[in-house]
């Protein structure tokens, strides 16, 4: 007899091998850190890359900030102005300020940490065009080129997060994230884990939270069992599947809010076929958007009707809303002379229409969406072929003007103001997550005026026009909005999803037990 | 030793024909990629919807990417001889810090993987073993045909649903507090059917030889006859396989990585393509094809030390 005693020794080893490797498991047991998990990895510690981590958790402050709605505030400026021409911007910093290393915030610490912004590509305070930064007493002007209404806006942006000194190594990276904010970090794990606790006689109101824990999970299939498991009280980026298990799980609820990102079809249209408007429309009125919403998000209301989401109320001019129309697509595609041939696709000259749609996985539902639009333009016999790549090829190939339609899930609020980037989009001669190929002069005057200070019922008119000309010309095709969702555990009290996402507003939650 | 001393110079000269292979083959394989390289570094730092053509151009500028491909190469190798691995493109952080900071975290879990894997495996053998086509027999072969259909990713996940979402006995992801136990269950438990068939087969085929029942007839107690001679020499083929097994643990552990968020060189290898941080990339696939020759090095060395059979020595005394 050879097998019990062995198969009893296997079963006891392989115990042993478990319980050696679970030692001090049980994570399921109320801890005292509020656990966050979201689907971004943490690539890098500089500011520009993925600096928003540190100013979500609190652990850097920018001069300016915003609030739940996207209003701007102080942030460690305490007041800011212009001069007339909107050229030269003064910022008044907080008092009593200081670096998690004890060392006093100074104008010079401020100035410093802009400059290098200022000239790093990946910042949009590169892009307002500054001439100097320089400390002025208690106070920090920046004097620009050309003159900018969204200096404060731009100034929210998490790259302009303040660092100590002591943050940098020699050679000017960032080594470690020393900021001003209410949290330090106790341990940053690359690419997927910071700690964070409360920083002792912080200058303000001290938070309930005492620690924080964030952990990047890729997949989410695994968030999805973090949410309903109770390993983690807020968890971001759920897909359909996931949101359906949280909703039916007793202890954790859905919380999500509108955010002002668009998925849409960036359209070349300098492309022979897309360069008529008709075609544009055509495209547009075939999809049954509240169907795809429906089918690949599980959400009809997100079905977008307009470029822009209402929630941008200064930008929401009450427009007649996209609609589905397929026989209208056919008719308009007839009348672009696209007549329909034998195997259903429409063709010019002999030439059937077929286009090329690039998107990317970095957004799970992007892909998804895509083919439900190929199968849509399909049936006005419209031939589209799907190529899901990365990302940078969107402006890569914008680049060399070989793209035709991209579809991208494009946010309009990098910035608490939404000017900036809908200037960007809306640029003379195109950009790379905007038009392609397309112009308007009325477009160009309105963001021009808009950007040179314009204000009131001046303001609403120009900001009319552009958003008008978008829903008639449609150089870009809007698809969705874009609601952003979090699991949140019945532990947690006084949750708020920030539709800018300026911060996670962990100063503002209780934890219960 | 002469045997051991030919094992270490043969394995240490395909060490160096793999290293210089793989590196070159690496750097042409990246630059062949579709897809403009400035664009996928610069997506990679900043994130995806911040990449425009200035913040490419800025990174073409800074890591000099429009000098010709030669003289790229040729400076990784002059980095490489002076055991300079360089800095990632995406993070800045030195190619050594992460890349090893990764493996750590991989072998970690194929070593526990492997370990669950001939538990369960060799203990389903070695009992399958004892009574071919009993009860015990035919168990095994539902466990193999079972383990091997289900694709790791779902396996993965109804471990994770089961044990850590309904049971809470292990964390679902992570590094902290027994992380590592699910990824390496999920892995271990695909491995052990195969591990079982071939260490069943392996007992059943010894077991049968002359020299077992040689042992038998001469009265050794059953247990010494099982340890000291059908185990040994059934290790003889086993050995090898788990050799193999191990290799294909490491290439393999992509998908359970990802799943449970463990931070290793599967994972890592993934974002180094599709951003294609080159220094990254060329470091994670030297240091698997080094490992893959280590492995093959130790197992030899492993069956040298438990083949009874005089090979290689002069049969003739």
């Amino acid at each position: 007899m050879i097998t019990r005693p062995h198969l009893r020794g296997a079963a006891a080893l392989a115990a042993v091998a478990l319980a050696a490797t679970a030692c001090g498991s049980s994570q399921s047991a109320a801890s005292d850190a509020l656990r966050i998990a979201g689907p971004f990895e943490i690539h890098s510690l500089e500011p520009s890359s993925d600096g928003y981590f540190f100013t979500r958790l609190h652990v850097t402050e920018t001069l300016v900030t915003a609030d739940v709605e996207g209003n701007l505030v102080p942030g460690l400026a305490t007041a800011w102005s212009a001069d007339e021409a909107n050229k030269i911007w003064t910022f008044e910093l907080a008092d009593g300020v200081e670096f998690h290393d004890g060392k006093p915030m100074t104008p010079e610490n401020v100035v410093a940490v802009l400059q290098k912004m200022a000239a790093d590509a990946a910042s949009p305070l590169a892009d307002v065009g500054v001439e100097t930064i320089r400390a002025d007493g208690s106070s920090v002007v920046i004097e620009l080129s050309e003159p900018n209404v969204s200096v404060p806006a731009t100034l929210s942006h998490y790259s302009t997060g303040i660092l100590a000194p002591s943050s940098y190594d020699a050679d000017g990276k960032v080594e470690k994230v020393i900021g001003t904010g209410p949290y330090e970090v106790a341990e940053v794990s690359l690419p997927s884990r910071i700690e964070t606790v409360r920083v002792a006689d912080w200058r303000g109101v001290e938070p309930d939270v005492e620690k924080v824990s964030f952990q990047a999970v890729g997949r989410a299939e695994s968030r999805a069992v973090m949410a309903t498991g109770g390993q983690a009280d807020v968890v971001f980026g759920l897909e359909p599947a996931g949101r359906e298990r949280v909703e039916s799980t007793d202890g954790v609820d859905m919380v999500s809010a509108l955010q002002p990102r668009t998925i849409l079809m960036k359209m070349n249209a300098a492309d022979p076929a897309l360069k008529d408007v008709r075609v544009r429309q055509a495209i547009s009125m075939a999809l049954d958007r509240e169907s795809i919403a429906e089918a690949v998000l599980r959400e009809k209301d997100i079905a977008a009707t307009q470029l822009l989401t209402p929630t941008l109320a200064d930008w929401d001019a009450e427009l007649e809303p996209l609609t589905y129309d397929a026989e209208q697509a056919k008719a308009l595609l007839a009348e672009a002379g696209w007549k329909a041939g034998a195997d259903g696709t429409v063709a010019k000259d002999g030439k059937p229409l077929t286009l090329e749609l690039l998107t990317y996985p970095d957004r799970p539902e992007l892909p998804a969406l895509a083919t439900a639009i190929q199968a849509e333009l399909k049936k006005v016999g419209v031939q589209v072929d799907v190529e899901v790549t990365n990302s940078s090829e969107v402006p890569a190939k914008h680049g060399d003007g070989s793209l035709q339609m991209a579809l991208v899930a494009k946010s309009f609020a990098l910035i608490s103001d939404p000017l900036p980037t809908v200037a960007d989009t809306f640029a003379e001669g195109g950009s790379d997550w905007g038009t392609m190929g397309w112009s308007d002069p009325a477009v160009d005057e309105a963001v021009a005026a808009l950007m040179a200070g314009a204000e009131g019922e001046e303001a609403a008119q120009h900001r009319r026009t552009i958003v008008t000309t978008a829903q008639e010309q449609l150089p870009l095709v809007p698809v969705s909005w874009y609601r952003m969702n979090a699991a949140v555990s019945d532990r947690v009290e006084g949750f708020q999803i920030d539709a800018l996402e300026t911060s996670w507003r962990i100063t503002d939650i209780e934890l219960a037990g | 030793m002469t045997r051991l001393g030919g094992v270490i110079a043969r394995r240490g000269a395909q060490a160096l024909a793999v290293a210089i292979g793989v590196s070159a083959l690496c750097f042409v394989i990246t630059q062949r990629l579709p897809g403009d390289i400035a664009y996928r570094i610069a997506a990679g730092r900043y994130g995806y919807d911040m990449v425009d053509a200035d913040a490419a151009a800025s990174v073409r500028d800074e890591l000099g990417l429009d000098r010709p491909l030669w003289q790229q190469l040729g400076e990784w190798v002059a980095d490489l001889l002076r055991l300079d691995l360089g800095r990632s493109l995406v993070t800045s952080q030195p190619v050594l810090t992460e890349v090893s900071h990764y493996l750590a975290a991989t072998l970690q879990l194929a070593v526990l993987s492997i370990v669950i894997a001939v538990i369960v495996g060799a203990g389903i053998g070695v009992v399958a073993a004892r009574r071919p086509g009993g009860f015990a027999d035919r168990f095994s072969s539902l466990w193999v045909a079972g383990v091997r259909a289900v694709p790791p990713f779902l396996l993965g996940l109804l471990l994770m649903i089961v044990l850590s979402a309904q049971l809470g006995l292990f964390p679902a992801v992570g590094h902290g507090d027994g992380g590592i136990v699910l990824p390496a269950l999920t892995l271990g438990l695909s491995l052990s059917g195969l591990i079982a068939r071939v260490t069943r087969d392996a007992v059943v085929e010894v077991r049968g030889s002359a020299y077992v029942e040689f042992a038998l007839t001469k009265g050794l107690p059953e247990r010494w006859v099982l340890v000291r001679h059908v185990l040994r020499n059934a290790a003889v083929s086993l050995v090898p396989y788990l050799g193999v097994q191990f290799v294909v643990l490491i290439e393999g552990v992509v998908v359970v990585e990802s799943l449970f968020a463990w931070d290793g060189l599967g994972h890592s290898l993934v974002h180094a393509v599709f951003w294609r941080d080159i220094p990254v990339l060329q470091a994670s696939a030297l240091v698997l094809a080094l490992l893959i020759v280590l492995v093959n090095t130790l197992v030899d060395l492993a069956v040298l030390g438990l083949d009874p059979r005089p090979r290689g020595r002069a049969v003739t005394a």
